[in-house]
């Protein structure tokens, strides 16, 4: 855990504190059980918005708080654990994106209604099952947007969408020229193919020729921030039936056979830990954005991928049930995972960032 | 947590600073810019060229090779803070810590820690100058992993402890004036019954005998201790305490091995850069082989991750006032990252990379190879990966029979 100052360590306890009480993963099952599209209570997104969290980056005079990344970061991490269905990382991520290339009307106009949760934005730019920027084919002539945008998160609630053309981001409101095709992913949550066939495109005209990547690297961190909170609640719950399940008159915990497995995926955590908080770190200084957030989520994928199968494995057959938690973790965890960049997307990216 | 910032520090540090660069400009020889720290290492000997003598000295005078020990024992006195921007400004001149040693490692913190003020004054001074060099006489050919299972048996005989056993694996053992050894003082206690003694490697029947190691190096040696006489004050603590002193001294080696000297050694030339200069790129300057480029990327961004781990460890201990629940994880890390950079390294390199000796071979190629034979010591000295994992599983973890 990162050295936190105080601010920071209240809006952590009152995330895990929010999590464990009022959003276990029970509550993720009634979403599931209740089988809306959007997937997720909005009850809860209000909740949580009027506790501020829907703002966290947005700047004061858009009504945000102005906290900052890590800020932002822990609230994601602690909702992760519980795996607390909401459109915050879509929406946060969606306004880091008007924050960079917006002009003042823009974040006037869209920036205050993020912040309140009273909008829910989106970042579409994969055209394909693979994230790859580079391949964008969606254009825009005379202020309308054409093209199709596969697999977009929180599609269905979302009333704003910040979409990749070839020459840039824009921004879409829902409606006109918007149409939706949902994709049921392993992880039950909102997903969508969403087409836009000459709706009404504003440009996010600031930000430089990078904007795209500086969105996406913001994305990929706060993705990473999600998956560690996963990735630490498959541990802490892998340890807490190790000690408890007993085989051959011992608990599993005194197997040393397990116990190197379970040092190996602690020091992978560990590992884990100190790369996303680096990413935010670099995301608040401002410095070495690109190559943190590269090695944020390449770190992430890495370690979450592995302690989300052990996790399974190590559970034994009560593992594969539905009615215990652990499958939610694998299967949110390979969608995370996939997300923004898969590690072989991500260690290319990283090589040519490091100039080989 | 944040404490307030306090207006004259930086003003302070920085006439530490340019104190600093005044001493480096005026005692850091040319020569030996750029060079590594033969002396401070445990692998060689003790052949001092003229240039290296005098950095020694001028290092040891101020105590700055052990900035934050205590100035009354020789050290330089220094804070973190200090100690840091003396590190900053060697780096910035090329300059290297000349004194090292398993005396600075491991010995000196703890003697700090558990000696008698009559002890302190006379060893810990001379570490500070880099005068004497310690080894470590812990394992035995029973005692290795199980090192409380240690036989070497010191009989008091009054005024003095009469010694009899077998050290093994003794690093510098051939070089070394002193050893810091744990004998049993007392066969029917296992833990209990060891103590913590310091050896004249002078002393009357004491034998030596190099090993020689994959590497073609002979660093380490065995130790044979035949009736040797040690006086009584060269006990430290009490008889039967040495299990706790020799355990703290594994702490500071393992803290050594995984935060500090080992691998900051490692991380001069990125492994793309090495790579960029041995095999094909393409026309953007991209490693031509994209297996290899992938490996590469993977082991660099687990190395990166590494690096702001040991960060992260150090901030956290330092916030709490404690070690760090992740230092645990550093060692088998960080020597785990570092055999997996050796053999990338050598591979990199083709045939060019398995050298042996003589003609045809760069002094770097060699170096690599004997480094990538020697770096295999590094997961199983300062307590093993797996004894590391059984410690992590069972202190940090819990993972123990009665829940
Ligand atoms: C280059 C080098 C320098 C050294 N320098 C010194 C020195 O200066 N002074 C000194 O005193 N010693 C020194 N050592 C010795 C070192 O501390 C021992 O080698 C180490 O403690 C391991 O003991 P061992 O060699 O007897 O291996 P063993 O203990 O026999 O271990 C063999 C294998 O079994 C594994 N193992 C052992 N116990 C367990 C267990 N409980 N659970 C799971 N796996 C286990 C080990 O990890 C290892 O893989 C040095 C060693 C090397 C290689």
């Amino acid at each position: 855990m990162a050295v936190l100052n105080e601010e920071q360590e209240m809006l952590r306890d009152m995330a895990r504190d929010w999590a464990a009480n009022e959003s276990p993963v029970a509550a993720f099952r009634k979403i599931r059980a209740s089988g809306t599209p959007e997937a997720y209570d909005p009850d809860a997104y209000a909740a949580m918005a009027e506790m501020g969290w829907t703002g966290v980056i947005v700047p004061e005079e858009h009504g945000g708080s102005d906290f900052g990344w890590l800020s932002v970061g822990l609230v994601v991490e602690e909702l992760g654990k519980t795996l607390t269905a909401s459109p915050l990382l879509a929406s946060t991520i969606a306004a880091s994106a008007i924050i960079l290339g917006g002009s003042d009307e823009q974040k006037a106009a869209w920036l205050p209604k993020i912040a309140s949760g009273e909008t829910v934005a989106t970042l579409a730019v994969d055209e394909g099952p693979r994230h790859d920027p580079a391949k964008i084919a969606a254009t825009v002539s005379g202020g309308k947007l054409s093209g199709t945008k596969s697999f977009v998160h929180e599609a269905h609630s979302a009333s704003l969408f910040v979409v990749a053309a070839g020459d840039g981001l824009y921004l879409v409101e829902a409606g006109d020229g918007v149409s939706l095709s949902t994709r049921k992913l392993t992880d039950q949550r909102s997903h969508a193919e969403v087409t836009f066939d000459g709706a009404a495109a504003d440009k996010l005209d600031n930000g430089g020729d990078t904007l795209l990547d500086d969105v996406l690297d913001r994305a990929r961190i706060l993705t990473a921030c999600e998956m560690l909170g996963m990735a630490q609640q498959v541990f802490d719950t892998t340890l807490d039936y190790l000690k408890q399940r007993v085989q051959f008159n011992q608990v599993l915990a005194t197997f040393q056979a397990l116990q190197h497995r379970m040092a190996d995926l602690f020091g992978d955590l560990a590992m884990m830990r100190s790369a996303v908080e680096g990413g935010l770190v670099a995301l608040d200084s401002g410095f070495g954005v690109a190559r943190a957030a590269t090695l944020a989520k390449a770190e992430a994928n890495r370690v979450l991928h592995a302690i989300s199968r052990e996790g399974v494995q190590l559970h034994g057959g009560i593992g594969m049930t539905d009615e215990y938690d652990i499958g939610f973790y694998l299967k949110r965890a390979r969608v995370l995972e996939a997300s923004w960049g898969s590690t072989a997307f991500l260690k290319d990216r990283f090589a040519t960032i490091g100039g080989y | 947590m944040a404490t307030l910032p306090d207006i004259d520090k930086p003003a302070a540090e920085e006439a530490f600073r340019e104190d600093v660069k005044q001493f480096l400009a005026e005692h850091f020889p040319a020569e030996l810019k750029g060079k590594g720290n033969a002396l401070a290492s445990v692998e060689g000997p003790t052949d001092e060229t003229p240039a290296q003598k005098q950095w020694r000295e001028a290092m040891g005078e101020r105590g700055w090779g052990t900035p934050t020990w205590p100035k009354e024992y020789g050290g330089g006195g220094l804070t973190r803070k200090q100690a840091a921007i003396l590190n900053e400004e060697m780096a910035r001149a090329g300059a290297f810590n000349p004194i090292g040693g398993m005396g600075v490692m491991m010995f000196g913190p703890t003697l700090l820690e558990y000696g008698s003020e009559e002890q302190k004054r006379e060893h810990i001074p001379p570490i500070c100058r880099g005068e004497i060099r310690w080894c470590q006489g812990y394992s035995e050919p029973n005692a290795g992993s199980d090192l409380a299972n240690l036989q070497t048996m010191a009989v008091d005989k009054g005024d003095h402890y009469l010694v009899n056993g077998q050290k093994t694996w003794t690093s510098g053992g051939q070089w070394a004036d002193k050893c810091f050894c744990l004998v049993r003082t007392d066969r029917s206690d296992k833990h209990k019954g060891i103590s913590f003694l310091l050896i004249d490697m002078d002393s009357p029947g004491i034998e030596v005998r190099p090993i020689q190691m994959i590497s073609g190096m002979s660093p380490f040696c065995e130790t044979f201790f035949t009736d040797v006489k040690v006086p009584k004050e060269n006990l430290v603590g009490e008889e039967g305490e040495g299990w706790t002193i020799g355990k703290r001294l594994l702490q500071h080696e393992r803290t050594n091995l995984s935060g500090g000297g080992a691998l900051a050694r490692m991380m001069g030339a990125s492994l793309a850069d090495l790579a960029k200069k041995h095999v094909e790129t393409d026309e953007d300057g991209a490693i031509a082989d994209k297996v290899l480029r992938d490996r590469i990327a993977d082991f660099e961004i687990r190395w990166g991750s590494f690096l702001l781990t040991a960060r992260r460890a150090a901030e956290e201990s330092k916030a709490q006032g404690g070690v760090s629940e992740i230092s645990s994880v550093l060692k088998k890390l960080g020597t785990k990252l570092g055999q997996e950079r050796a053999e990338l390294l050598i591979e990199i390199m083709g045939m060019q990379g398995l050298g042996w000796e003589g003609d045809g071979f760069s002094e770097s190629e060699l170096a690599a190879v004997r480094g990538w034979l020697f770096g295999k010591a590094t997961t199983i000295y300062g307590g093993s990966t797996e004894i590391q994992n059984n410690i992590i599983a069972k202190r940090v973890l819990g993972m123990l029979d009665h829940q």
